[in-house]
């Protein structure tokens, strides 16, 4: 109260012409918002808790309720907004360091919206995907960049190993400690079905996952939880995370309230310890040393799984991508400034890292400059929204695209932002067994089919009005592109004409 | 035949399941009309307290007590479904006593009631599986065994 006090962001407005008291709001708000008076024989509700997650509102059986953002206001001030002043007195009132989940919610640029498809007109003919074979199925690895004969004169058709797609897209990284046991569950057999790839993320692979294993990235990041010779032979690929889109350069603290049970045992580290994962590898500090852990990954299994270097966006991601792609790596993931995470500083979340469209863009061209796109593939993730978005990115030299937000918000992610409280309404963020219940790997493993087959129908439509009736066709293919509202510089590094052009 | 099956793993306790059940058999079009400021007499029951709910109905048995046992005969089963004849009923409360499930209660007019699957009400389908959230109870075939 006094000096600390801030306003509450959401009032709660019940329509108590229609509210039949049943309660069922309160039992499902994990932040306590709504109880109801004996004595006034009413519910009533404690705004002041509500992170507007929208389920009390799904669930209200007569749609007594809605979440509107409070009016309450500080004076108008363009260049001290209310948001921020508010994080001044959190600030003030905590000494902490802000924090934030998902992902960066500032009005920067989408350089998606920024860039339209073209379409054939009379002299060049669209295809009717529903007429003809449209292909999507792409290939994640390092492709021959030449031709090669054996002594007998013939070609040599083995290829370094490869991961299969039945359509350019695989679910990211979100462990299991940050996300739940039904959330994962969920995921790993919606990829299963989907024939894609999801991510286990750094928590190490929970045993009952293991059958899921042809459609599972395992990753190995720097705090290597979870991490031993049958994970990283369980998978698919095997990725190695530099970094993450939403918090360049800064380590993952999943606090060990959140470490219980299965979690603990998944990740290999006791009950109730923090999981701290520092901000490097405490083993690499150069390509060379990269390349040693990819070889190291390598030798573990055989080499008969590709290996992925995943690294955010930064400001010379080409330079570094280029050393990765001589580093033994077979794909690379890029991860731009507006990917989600359970948890990150807020000032690191909002001001840190590149798009991910300009990030691609420089790497696609870079390595073709020098050579070496064979060398690897190029997965780009950080707020892949769409199939449109799938698409452009397609053209603008990515093999694939991570998408993980999207596939929460299929999940029942209402993107309230408040991952890091741990009480999830969803199900999704949290393993409190009461809130992990709430997510029903029947329903959200259906739900992640139909979202992933209806991008896929999408694709195909996008790619025969292009006239292209295949995704491979499609790569890097920038002449499909433009751009509307983009400066010269902008457009340069894009690798596009503007509309008009 | 069809019947109301519970997985109790993913129910939430949010007793929704009751209070469309008491809509649905109110006969009446508009939720709030049928249930504000009104108890409900739901033919489902959500049992048991935090970790573990689950929602109990009328299961329909193959060889119902209820049936048998009901003084005045008001309970019979046609097409698998175990009806009330509530005309006949005269209030002795023994289906209440026999039924293991507890899947007979009085209405709100002291009458007994039970769960007939919403099948001639205007819903045609239960309205408690419709309407759960979770997939927790379901209305499904399944061979008797199970
Ligand atoms: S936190 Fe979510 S469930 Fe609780 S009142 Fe707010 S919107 Fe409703
Ligand atoms: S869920 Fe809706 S009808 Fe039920 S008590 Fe809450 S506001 Fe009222
Ligand atoms: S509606 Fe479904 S989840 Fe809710 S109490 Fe009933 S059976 Fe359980
Ligand atoms: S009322 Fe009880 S005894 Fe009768 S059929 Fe239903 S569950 Fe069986």
């Amino acid at each position: 109260m006094g000096v600390e006090f801030i306003y509450p962001e959401f009032e709660v407005v019940r329509n108590y012409d229609r509210c039949i008291a049943c309660r069922v709001c309160e039992r499902q708000c994990a932040n306590e918002v709504h109880f109801y008076s004996e004595e006034r024989g009413v519910m009533i509700s404690d705004e002041a808790k509500c992170v507007d997650c929208q389920r009390c509102v799904s669930l209200c059986p007569t749609r007594a309720l809605k979440i509107v953002k409070s009016d309450s206001t500080l004076r108008e001030n363009a260049n001290w907004q209310n948001d921020t002043i508010k994080e001044i007195y959190k600030q003030a009132n905590s000494g902490g360091v802000l924090l934030s989940s998902m992902g960066n919610p500032k009005p920067l640029p989408v350089y998606w919206d920024k860039i339209l498809i073209n379409a054939s007109q009379v002299t060049n003919p669209p295809i009717d995907p529903l007429r003809e074979p449209m292909e999507t199925q792409v290939f994640l690895g390092k492709k021959p960049s030449r031709i090669e004969r054996g002594k007998d004169g013939k070609i040599k058709c083995e290829l370094p190993p490869q991961i299969a797609l039945s359509l350019p897209v695989m679910f990211s990284a979100m462990s299991y400690g940050s996300i739940s046991y039904n959330a994962h569950a969920s995921l790993a057999r919606a990829a299963t079905e989907l024939g894609i790839l999801y991510n286990t993320g750094e928590g190490g692979l929970h045993e009952d996952f293991y059958k899921y294993g042809k459609n599972t990235v395992v990753q190995v990041a720097s705090g290597r939880f979870g991490v031993h010779e049958d994970y990283l032979n369980a998978g698919a690929a095997i990725e190695i995370k530099m970094g993450q889109g939403a918090k360049p350069g800064i380590g993952g603290h999943l606090p060990g309230a959140k470490i219980v049970g299965d979690v603990s045992r998944t990740r290999m580290i006791p009950e109730r310890s923090d999981a701290i994962s520092p901000a490097p590898h405490h083993d690499i500090y150069s390509i060379e040393d990269l390349r040693q852990l990819v070889f190291s990954l390598k030798e573990a299994t055989q080499y008969k799984k590709p290996v992925i270097v995943k690294v955010a966006a930064v400001h010379n991601i080409a330079a570094i991508a280029s050393g990765i792609a001589r580093s033994g790596a077979d794909v690379i993931a890029i991860d731009g400034f507006r990917g989600g995470t359970g948890a990150a500083p807020t000032r690191i979340r909002d001001n840190v890292g590149i798009p991910v469209e300009l990030a691609l863009a420089a790497v696609d061209k870079r390595l073709r400059d020098e050579g070496i796109r064979g060398n690897v593939s190029l997965v780009v993730g950080g707020s892949i929204r769409s199939a449109a978005d799938v698409i452009k990115a397609v053209a603008l030299g990515a093999d694939a695209c991570y998408v993980a937000t999207a596939a929460l918000l299929a999940l029942g992610c209402h993107l309230c932002r408040t991952c890091q409280s741990g009480k999830c309404n969803w199900g999704i963020a949290t393993q409190r067994p009461d809130l992990v219940k709430r997510l029903n790997p029947d329903i959200g493993s259906a739900r992640l089919v139909n979202l992933m087959t209806a991008w896929r129908h999408e694709i195909m439509e996008i790619m025969g009005g292009m006239g292209i009736n295949s995704i491979e066709a499609l790569r890097g293919n920038r002449l499909m592109l433009r751009g509307v509202g983009l400066n010269e510089k902008e457009l340069e590094i894009l690798g596009i004409s503007h509309a008009g052009e | 035949m069809k019947r109301v099956y519970v997985n109790e793993e993913w129910c939430l306790g949010c007793h929704l399941c009751e209070y469309n059940c008491a809509y649905a058999n109110s006969g009446l079009k508009d939720m709030v009309v049928a249930l504000k400021d009104k108890k409900i007499f739901p033919r489902i029951r959500v049992e048991g307290e935090d970790r573990i709910t689950f929602a109990v109905s009328c299961r329909h048995c193959t060889d119902p007590i209820c049936v048998k046992s009901c003084i005045a005969g008001a309970i019979s089963k046609r097409d698998g479904v175990v009806r009330i004849d509530r005309n006949k009923c005269v209030g002795c409360l023994t289906c209440v006593l026999v039924c293991p499930y507890g899947a007979l209660a009085p209405g709100e007019d002291g009458i007994m009631q039970k769960c007939e699957l919403c099948l001639d009400n205007a819903c045609g389908a239960p309205a408690c599986v419709t309407g759960c959230p979770n997939r927790a109870i379901v209305y499904e075939e399944r061979s008797e065994t199970q």
